[in-house]
Formats: structure tokens, C-alpha cells, sequence
């Protein structure tokens, strides 16, 4: 071979190689993208089934039920709520009537298996996800007012 | 008074950083004259004067925090009368203001170091430097000024401040913060010297020389922060991670991957003068990043424990700095790259072409984590709806990323410039290799899961680069007749020791991360006092609760005492461990505070979930074997840095000179071929 000839074969060997890194990340991407619904999304059925996502509102008031360390409570954007069951101990600011996320799954009984639940270390920071449910579904009351909507300018 | 003075000091620094960034550099391009020396000469003073005007504005806004001055709009929502004064002197840097305003500091910090210790480099590229530094400058002192002063005044003031949040009332922010910025903002030196360079149009391996140590120091900085930052959120956050793949985290992440690129690249174009442009983009690119860094964290765009506040005109006014910054250098590069010429050429086994794949492996990964880190907030702006990127991702890619670089680690110091025969590196690897595969094998015995190949081959890799580090160290002690003698030390530069020490570094640093993920172990459960439950080989007996009266806080707090698990239940504890939930005053806010007994082998680590029914609380116990190797690596990293900039031919001045017309490849220094 001659050395241009070679310099050719490692440049293309080099190509492959970044090639292969390039289509592991875009897979490993795909497959671990974790899509946002809403409680209301959830309800109409628009939630993937066997697949992790999130939810995020309020948690509603009265619904914290504990069983050792398993937890149920329910997540609301006002409109629809969702059953949430989760085992483990959860965040410091995780309170009735206080937004919060959650990253789980739905099982086959409709309720909703969190494997984390996220609530952010300000007192009045609100995820944006669960501003986001309260917005979507029309229904931004109770929220703190720099999420409330603007009025529609004319 | 104080708040006036310093927000004078901060407006007149301004001006001087306008007339640092016009006069000297104006200078540069005129004829050799009395005039143009004379407009040249103002950079090195300006450099100080200007250093010692943000540093008095500092001075005067810690002042007000330790004098709780609450007509201070700044102090009266970030202190409290309660408020411990170590953390009221670090809630200077505890708010966004405050930040930037550190931020300032450390830049024109980096600016007076350089007016001071570059009396090496040829006037021009000085002048030109600290001119480019100062320019930098402008954009940050008129974010501060216009969209987030930190010394607006509040009337009427509050009788007592909001307190800092109290996440941040911890040792970890006294230290954090400063390490962390001065890696962040010393990217922006090597920005300067590429700038410089470019407007010059030379860059040879002298340049390189000069630009190096610098770097060095920025990157060693900016390990030490990131790794201080995962330290304080190990402990301090209560549920045992040191790593979230957090975008405030990738922020910090990315400059550092770029940085760690540049530190090698630097090497081939001192050494062999190759790879000039590249080593000038990694240069453009490292504090790009630093600045795409502050624009997702200052922006609000991100929400964080970072992101104090949020203010769109921040966030719009960082995203203009950062395009004229980045735009404007790199347009420089076009127009200036080509003419910088290329190295001499070399073969495909051979030390450029290890760092060569180096490089392509960070910047890489640095773009893996780029596209997990902006692609969320990309689709959230164009309301194409929210997703979230977690560390499955990061973790999927980043491993299979690194290895070609981890196996190319030991390999790569062994290797020599230019043509390197690969007999002989496998020769002299050959034990390496045993090592690594033994280690591979044997894992199945550091943890009860049996064989796992992502442990194994981790366990591999790390050994691998430690023995390769261990060869490379015995060759350069060994003596003509073929013994090893420690006093052979003092014949290879400080700068490959360091870099040695750097390798092992990273060596103990994944022999960490693989035993933590592969062998740790956790438990969350249901403990009433007088009861205990076992992790890991280990029993934690929980005896007694009490409530404790803190400065600024109340807490609960328990006690816990740690045995083995085979030993007798009325041994003696190994250690008792004092977990807390606090709730502090001004904020009513709860906080974990975990108790960790610590060794070089194993953490356990427990923290206090909630009351249940009764006196039975929530108690997490971790068990992470090796888990403080992570951080020791990064510490020997940075060790490595320091040692590194110790070497003599940096602070060579009149030898410097001398070479400046030779672009030869130096031999004298560094691991010459042999």
C-alpha cells in the first residue's frame, strides 16, 4: 500500500468510528427521552403505556396517605387527577396543595407508579412542568402568581 | 456610604475596562513610536488599578453582608440577624448579583496575573492579551451594572433580612463558588492568548509555551470545583448521589471536557508545533462554553439551586455577549486560520496521533452532552412540548465514549513524537495488560452480583491506566544500566510528573465510579427507636431522638450507632452517626442534613426521610464502597496540574527569547523522544 493510500484507509477507519459514536448517542437519546404530560393528558388516554414519563401539578390537599414508606396521593391540574403510589422517601418540600413532579409509569389499574418525585429546594419555586399542567388545562389557580396568566393582549 | 462606594468603584472599573480594551490595542497597530509605546505601556497598570476596584466593590458588598445592612436590597433578601457570619460573608456570592459580581472579580483577577507574571512574552502579544481580557470585561461590567447591580438600595428597609437559602448555609459554599469560577473564568486567559495570537497571526510551539501554563492552572481550578460541587451535593442533598447529569452540572462539565482537550492539544503544538488551529478552536470553544455555561444558569432558563432569579433581560443580554463574543472570534479564525500554517507531519503510531483521537473522543462526548443538555430546552422554547433528558442517557453514551480514550491513556505517554514501533508498546504494556485483565476477572469478588462485565471491564480500564502509569514511571527512573533509581527523578521535567499524577488521578477516579455503581448498596425503611436494620454487611441501630436548638434553625435529630454486621450486639460502636432534619426560622424551610462515617474503603451514609406514625421515622442508609476514590482522583488530577506549571522551562525568560525565532520542535524538556 501506498502511505497515501493508507493515510485514505485510516481516515475512512476514523469516519466509521465517529460514525458508530455518533449513531450510539442519537439511539441512546432516543431511547431515553422522557416525555411531560399533564393529569388531563393522562386521562384522555394520551399517555404511552409501558413507557416512563412524567406528570407534574399540584399534589391535592387531603390525598397523603402513608403505609410505612409507601406512599398514595394524587396530582391534579384542577380539571382531572391521578392516583400515585410511591415507595421510598420523598423530597423535603413535598407538600398537599404544592406543585410537584413525578417520572414513572401508568399500571394496568390507571393509577400511576412514580420511581422519583421531584420537588426543587425553594419554598416558592414551582417546577415548571407543574406550571405548565395548571396552564395547560385552563385552570392556572393556585398557583403562585408569576405563573397565573396574562391576560390575552387585544 | 459603603453601597454607594462600592457601586462607584464598579462604574469607574467600567470606564477603566473600556479604555484597557481601546488604548493598548490601538497601540499595537501603530508605528513604532514614542506615542504608541506610550499607549501600550497603560495596559499593565490599567490591569491593576482595575483588579483593585472590583476587588474594593467586593470588599464593600461583603461588608454590608457582614453588617446585615438590610437597607441593601441584595443583603435584605440573601441574610437574616440569625445568620451565622462565615455564611454572611459567602451570601456575598450566595445570590445571582453576587455571583456576577465574583465572576467580575475572578476575571479581573486573571487580568492583573497575567500583567504581572508574563514579563516573558513579547510586548505586542502582552499588550494584545490583556486588551482582549479587558474587552471581555466590558460585557460582564455592564451586565452587572444595568440588569443586576448588586447595591440597589431598599427603602424603607425590612427589620430583618429573608436569610440565605439554606441549602447554602454550608462550609461547601465558602469554597465552591470561588474554585469553581476561577477555572471558568481562567478559560477565559486562553481565549485571550488565542485572540492575541490570531490578530498577530502566530503561533508556533513559543506561543504554545506560553499559553500553557495557563491553561493548566484554569483547568486544574475548574477540576477542583466541579469535584468540590459533587462533593457538598453527596452530603448535603440526603439521598447519596454525587452526579445528576444536572444541566447546571453539564455546564460546568462541558468547558472542562474542552479544557482537558485543550491542555493535550497544547502539548502537541509546543512540542511539535502541529495542530495550530485546532488548539486555537479548542481555545475559542472552552470559553464559549464558559459563557453558554453562565447564560443557562444566570438566564433562568434553567430552574436550579443555581438559578437565584430569573429575569428575561438577563437572559437576552448574555445571549448578545455571547454571540458577539462567539461570533466575533470566530470570524477571526476564518479570516486568520489559514495562515497559520501546519506542523510537521507525522505517522499514524506516534504520540500526535494518540492525543489526536484524545481530542476527537472529548469533543465528542462534550457534544453528546451538549445535545443532551440544550435539546430539552430547545423543543421547550419552541413550544414543541417538555421533555426531560435523565442520566440513563449520559450514562448510555458517555462510557462507551470514554473507553478508546481510557485504553489510549497508558498507551500515549509510552508513545514517542512523530513514529512510535508498536512492538515495542505492546512490550513494554505487557504487564498492563495482565493487570487489567486480572482485575477484570476478579471483580465478581467486590460485590455479591457476580460477574458484571460493565464493573469488570471498568475495574479493567482503571487498573490499566494505573499500571500504564506505573510503567511510564519505572522507564523514566531507570538507569543506563538498567536499575531504577529514585534520584533520576530530578532529570525529567515537573511537567511529566504532573501529567503522570494527573493519569493516576483518573485511574482512581474510575476504580471509584466503577465500584460505587457496581457494589453500593441501599435501603429505605420504617425505624422506630431501638431498632436497626442491616445494608451492605453492616447494621445501623437507630437508639434515640432529640430535638436540637441551632443558630438559625431547630432539628431533629437522631442517633444511630454502627456495628458490623457480625458483630456482637454488645460490642462497642464503630462510630455513632447524627443525622438531622432541620427546619430553619426565617424560611420555614425543612432541610436533611445526612451523617456519613467515612474511610478510604466504604462510606455509610444516613439520612432522615419524615416522621411516620408514632416516634417511627423514614431512615435511608446507604452503604458506598470506594465512593471517596471519586473525589480523591479528581484532587490528584488537579495536583497534577499544579505540578505541572511548576516546571522550570515555563519561567525560563531569557531562553524564551531565544527561541522566539526558532520554530524548531523542542527536544530540551518534556518526555524527549529517546
Amino acid at each position: 500500500m501506498k502511505p497515501r493510500h493508507r493515510r485514505l484507509a485510516w481516515i475512512l477507519a476514523g469516519l466509521i468510528a465517529l460514525s458508530v459514536a455518533t449513531a450510539l448517542v442519537l439511539n441512546a437519546f432516543r431511547s431515553n427521552l422522557v416525555f411531560f404530560f399533564t393529569p388531563s393528558e393522562v386521562a384522555q388516554g394520551k399517555a404511552p403505556t409501558g413507557r416512563v414519563f412524567r406528570i407534574g401539578g399540584l399534589v391535592g390537599d387531603g390525598s397523603v396517605q402513608r403505609e410505612g414508606t409507601t406512599v398514595r396521593f394524587t396530582v391534579t391540574d384542577n380539571v382531572h387527577t391521578i392516583a400515585v403510589t410511591y415507595t421510598g422517601i420523598l423530597p423535603d418540600l413535598f407538600k398537599e396543595g404544592r406543585g410537584v413532579v413525578a417520572q414513572g409509569l401508568v399500571l394496568s389499574d390507571g393509577s400511576f407508579q412514580a420511581r422519583e418525585v421531584l420537588a426543587k429546594h425553594d419554598e416558592n419555586y414551582m417546577p415548571p412542568e407543574a406550571a405548565e399542567a395548571l396552564k395547560r388545562a385552563g385552570h392556572p389557580i393556585g398557583a403562585p402568581d408569576q405563573f397565573k396568566q396574562k391576560p390575552a393582549k387585544p | 456610604m459603603i453601597a454607594e462606594v462600592g457601586h462607584f468603584a464598579l462604574a469607574l472599573s467600567l470606564a477603566l475596562s473600556v479604555i484597557l480594551a481601546v488604548l493598548p490595542m490601538a497601540g499595537t497597530f501603530m508605528r513604532p513610536s514614542g506615542t504608541a509605546r506610550a499607549f501600550t505601556d497603560t495596559a499593565r497598570p490599567i490591569a491593576a488599578v482595575l483588579f483593585s476596584l472590583v476587588l474594593l466593590a467586593f470588599l464593600c458588598l461583603s461588608a454590608l453582608f457582614v453588617g446585615n445592612d438590610f437597607t441593601v436590597s441584595l443583603v435584605a433578601t440573601h441574610s437574616n440577624l440569625s445568620l451565622p457570619i462565615a455564611y454572611r460573608v459567602a451570601a456575598t456570592w450566595g445570590s445571582h448579583e453576587g455571583s456576577m459580581l465574583l465572576w467580575v472579580l475572578m476575571l479581573t483577577g486573571w487580568t492583573a496575573a497575567v500583567a504581572a507574571f508574563s514579563a516573558s512574552l513579547p510586548h505586542v502579544l502582552r499588550t494584545r492579551i490583556l486588551s482582549v481580557m479587558g474587552g471581555i470585561t466590558i460585557g460582564f461590567l455592564m451586565f452587572l451594572l444595568f440588569t443586576s447591580n448588586p447595591f440597589e438600595r431598599l427603602i424603607p428597609p425590612p427589620a430583618d433580612g429573608r436569610d440565605l437559602n439554606p441549602l447554602l448555609q454550608d462550609p461547601g459554599m465558602v469554597f465552591h463558588p470561588p474554585l469553581l469560577y476561577m477555572g471558568y473564568v481562567g478559560l477565559a486567559v486562553a481565549f485571550a492568548f488565542a485572540v492575541a495570537g490570531l490578530i498577530g497571526g502566530r503561533f508556533d510551539a513559543v506561543w504554545a509555551r506560553w499559553a500553557r501554563p495557563w491553561t493548566t492552572v484554569a483547568w486544574a481550578f475548574l477540576t477542583l470545583g466541579i469535584a468540590l460541587g459533587s462533593f457538598w451535593a453527596y452530603y448535603e442533598l440526603g439521598w447519596g448521589g454525587w452526579w445528576f447529569w444536572d444541566p447546571v452540572e453539564n455546564a460546568s462539565f462541558m468547558p472542562w471536557l474542552v479544557a482537558t482537550a485543550l491542555i493535550h492539544s497544547l502539548a502537541v503544538t509546543e512540542k511539535r508545533g502541529a495542530f495550530r488551529s485546532w488548539t486555537v478552536l479548542l481555545a475559542i470553544l472552552g470559553f464559549s462554553l464558559s459563557l453558554l455555561g453562565t447564560f443557562l444558569v444566570r438566564s433562568g432558563v434553567l430552574t436550579s439551586v443555581h438559578a437565584f432569579a430569573t429575569d428575561p433581560a438577563r437572559g437576552v443580554f448574555i445571549l448578545i455577549f455571547l454571540a458577539v463574543v462567539i461570533g466575533g472570534s470566530l470570524l477571526l479564525y476564518a479570516w486568520r486560520a489559514p495562515a497559520l500554517g501546519s506542523g510537521s507531519g507525522f505517522a499514524l503510531i506516534s504520540r500526535e496521533s494518540m492525543l489526536l483521537a484524545n481530542n476527537v473522543v472529548l469533543v465528542v462526548a462534550m457534544a453528546a452532552v451538549l445535545l443532551g443538555t440544550l435539546y430539552p430546552l430547545a423543543l421547550d422554547t419552541l413550544g414543541m412540548g417538555k421533555i426531560s433528558v435523565g442520566p440513563p442517557y449520559f450514562e448510555a453514551v458517555f462510557y462507551p465514549l470514554m473507553a478508546p480514550a481510557m485504553f489510549l491513556m497508558a498507551v500515549g505517554p509510552l508513545t514517542r513524537w512523530k513514529q512510535a514501533p508498536l512492538p515495542d508498546i505492546a512490550r513494554r504494556l505487557r504487564w498492563a495488560l495482565a493487570v487489567a485483565i486480572a482485575a477484570a476477572l476478579l471483580q465478581p469478588l467486590t460485590t455479591d452480583a457476580g460477574f458484571r462485565p460493565l464493573a469488570a471491564s471498568g475495574l479493567a480500564f482503571g487498573l490499566w491506566i494505573a499500571a500504564g502509569v506505573v510503567v511510564a514511571m519505572l522507564d523514566m527512573l531507570k538507569a543506563p544500566d538498567g536499575r531504577v533509581r529514585a534520584s533520576r527523578a530530578r532529570l525529567h521535567p515537573a511537567s511529566v510528573w504532573g501529567m503522570q499524577l494527573a493519569h493516576l488521578g483518573v485511574a482512581i477516579f474510575v476504580i471509584g465510579v466503577t465500584l460505587v455503581k457496581s457494589s453500593e448498596s441501599e435501603r429505605e425503611v420504617q425505624l422506630a427507636p431501638g431498632q436497626s436494620i442491616e445494608v451492605g454487611g453492616w447494621r445501623v441501630e437507630f437508639k434515640d431522638l432529640r430535638t436540637v436548638t441551632g443558630p438559625n434553625y431547630d432539628a431533629m435529630r437522631g442517633r444511630f450507632e454502627l456495628r458490623r454486621q457480625s458483630d456482637a450486639a454488645n460490642t462497642p460502636p464503630r462510630a455513632v452517626l447524627l443525622p438531622e432534619k432541620r427546619v430553619y426560622r426565617a424560611q420555614r424551610m425543612p432541610m436533611t442534613e445526612a451523617a456519613i462515617d467515612r474511610s478510604l474503603w466504604r462510606d455509610v451514609y444516613v439520612s432522615m426521610g419524615e416522621p411516620l406514625t408514632g416516634n417511627d421515622w423514614a431512615i435511608r442508609v446507604h452503604v458506598k464502597p470506594f465512593v471517596n476514590w471519586i473525589w480523591l482522583g479528581c484532587v490528584l488530577m488537579a495536583l497534577g496540574g499544579f505540578v505541572a506549571i511548576a516546571d522550570r522551562r515555563y519561567r525560563r525568560r531569557l531562553a524564551a527569547r531565544d527561541a522566539v525565532s526558532a520554530n524548531a520542535p523542542q527536544v530540551a524538556g518534556g518526555l524527549a523522544p529517546r
